[in-house]
């Protein structure tokens, strides 16, 4: 999702050694990257399955359906198993972030792009529900295909349709991502938090103007442990916030 | 004071609006609702869809005429029309090989029948040619014990069976041609059963051997679950 693209401030580059902040939890960064590897096998293997070009290629389906039904169990399993044994506090804290929509949202999502944001842009907040919604949709119907072809009388006739059509949607909404990840210059550093957890201040100043993380006094990035800023001192981050406000563009 | 909420600035909050959840759970409504009407949402998408596809080559790659190809080995069957037989034995008066110029030298029939599969997908108005049982199996004289077929296919080990009596249904055949052409590889070349009252694992490929049995045993897929006798059923959006 679309970013914005505020010229980082002047004063970022005094610094030879950029500071970080911490952005993502290590849960947020496991839940992301096994629902991304998860996703991407699901992809693979779907395709072979789906595709009559690629079916006839790799014609050993039982063993590519095999991969394909035990991944989507296994990505269920393990994402269960991350929130209940990772940061639920964080995780929680997460949800009810992604859940609010305030008014510079809202302008953000009429294409107001330079409208504040907090830690996740509305355009963020939207590929998280949505990715959220579909995951559990392909859950669903993924199981209602697995099961009504042991017992007919559990199928329901748009179960394949619904199946396909969230692949599609899937595969627009990844390649969207992937560009603003890895391709798109003012966003792609969102890669570093969702790799190593940081981000650098300066792009946090510019991407994510109302968001003011309780910034550890590093120039290097932290080392990859669980500290979030939700779990900081409100008081404290509210002063924090009133100072770093005085001094942005 | 600590809290688990996010650091917040004063803007944050300004006219802000609880629609994270509620988008969510609309879309898993949706979602739900389409496992119910997705046949009919499907007739409405595909106007648009398949345009689309038919413009950008895409219905060369995907799917789009809804058929998909299912096999169980690691490799297909590859049919030489020169050294292809096809055997009729069992509980028959007159064991016989034909070859396939022998098939195609029986009564030849057509037919448009749609074509259900037990994952979900149907392919309407498939064109068959082929033969039907009865003028297959006449030419074996086919013993009075004799009540179901048990097809083995070259794709190795998938096998299934059907009873004489649906065999003798009239839109039951072995094809060798499908929408005007010879079978193709991908469908079960050079031939297959086609029974359009039950789901495609029935509907035998790469059909090389037919022997007559006193009754029906489990197929392939029926020792793994499946229902013996596949009727097409309401699940299927045909109710």
């Amino acid at each position: 999702m679309a970013e914005a693209t505020t010229t980082p401030p002047r004063g970022a580059r005094a610094s030879s050694r950029p500071r970080y902040v911490q952005r993502f939890t290590l849960t947020e960064r496991l839940l992301h990257w096994v629902h991304a590897s998860a996703f991407f096998v699901l992809l693979g293997s779907g395709l072979i399955l789906y595709i009559p070009a690629l079916s006839t290629t790799f014609a050993d389906r039982p063993l590519i359906k095999d991969v394909h039904f035990y991944t989507a169990v296994s990505w269920a399993g393990a994402m269960i198993l991350i929130v209940l044994l990772g940061n639920r506090r964080a995780v929680r804290a997460t949800v009810r972030e992604i859940d609010l929509f305030d008014r510079d949202d809202r302008r953000f999502l009429a294409g107001r792009t330079h409208a504040p944001q907090g830690r996740f842009n509305a355009g963020q907040k939207v590929n998280a529900i949505v990715t959220a919604a579909f995951a559990t949709l392909f859950f669903i119907s993924g199981m209602i295909l697995w099961l009504g072809e042991r017992n007919t009388d559990i199928r329901l006739g748009g179960t394949l349709y619904l199946h396909d059509a969230l692949m599609y949607l899937s595969v627009i909404l990844v390649l969207g991502h992937l560009y603003l990840a890895l391709v798109n210059r003012s966003t792609r550093h969102s890669m570093h938090g969702i790799t190593l957890g940081t981000v650098r201040e300066d792009w946090a100043a510019a991407h994510h103007a109302k968001w003011h993380p309780d910034a550890p006094a590093t120039t290097v990035a932290p080392p990859l442990n669980d500290h979030i800023p939700a779990l900081a001192d409100v008081d404290q981050i509210k002063r924090a916030t009133n100072s770093h406000q005085e001094g942005e563009p | 004071m600590s809290s688990d909420q996010p650091p917040q600035s004063p803007r944050e909050n300004v006219g802000a609006r609880r629609l994270g959840r509620a988008g969510f759970l609309g879309l898993v409504g949706a979602g739900v609702a389409t496992l119910f009407y997705g046949k009919q949402i499907s007739s409405v998408t595909s106007a648009v869809t398949k345009p689309f596809a038919d413009a950008t080559g895409l219905s060369h790659i995907v799917p789009s005429s809804g058929w998909r190809i299912y096999t169980v080995a690691d490799t297909m069957p590859v049919f030489d029309r020169a050294t292809w037989r096809l055997k009729l034995d069992g509980l028959v008066g007159r064991p016989l090989e034909l070859s396939y110029d022998q098939l195609l030298a029986l009564p030849k029939v057509q037919q448009l029948s749609t074509f259900h599969c037990v994952t979900g997908w149907i392919v309407d108005d498939v064109h068959w040619g082929g033969v039907r049982f009865h003028d297959l199996l006449a030419s074996a004289a086919p013993l009075p014990s004799a009540h179901a077929a048990h097809f083995v296919s070259a794709e190795i080990p998938y096998d299934d069976y059907l009873a004489l009596d649906d065999l003798a249904l009239p839109d039951v055949m072995l094809a060798y041609e499908m929408d005007g052409q010879p079978l193709p590889q991908e469908h079960g070349a050079p031939v297959r059963v086609v029974i359009p009252d039950m789901y495609g694992y029935k509907n035998v490929k790469w059909v090389e051997r037919i022997t007559l049995v006193p009754r029906q045993g489990a197929g392939y897929w029926e020792q793994r679950g499946y229902d013996v006798n596949a009727w097409v059923g309401r699940s299927n959006g045909y109710g």
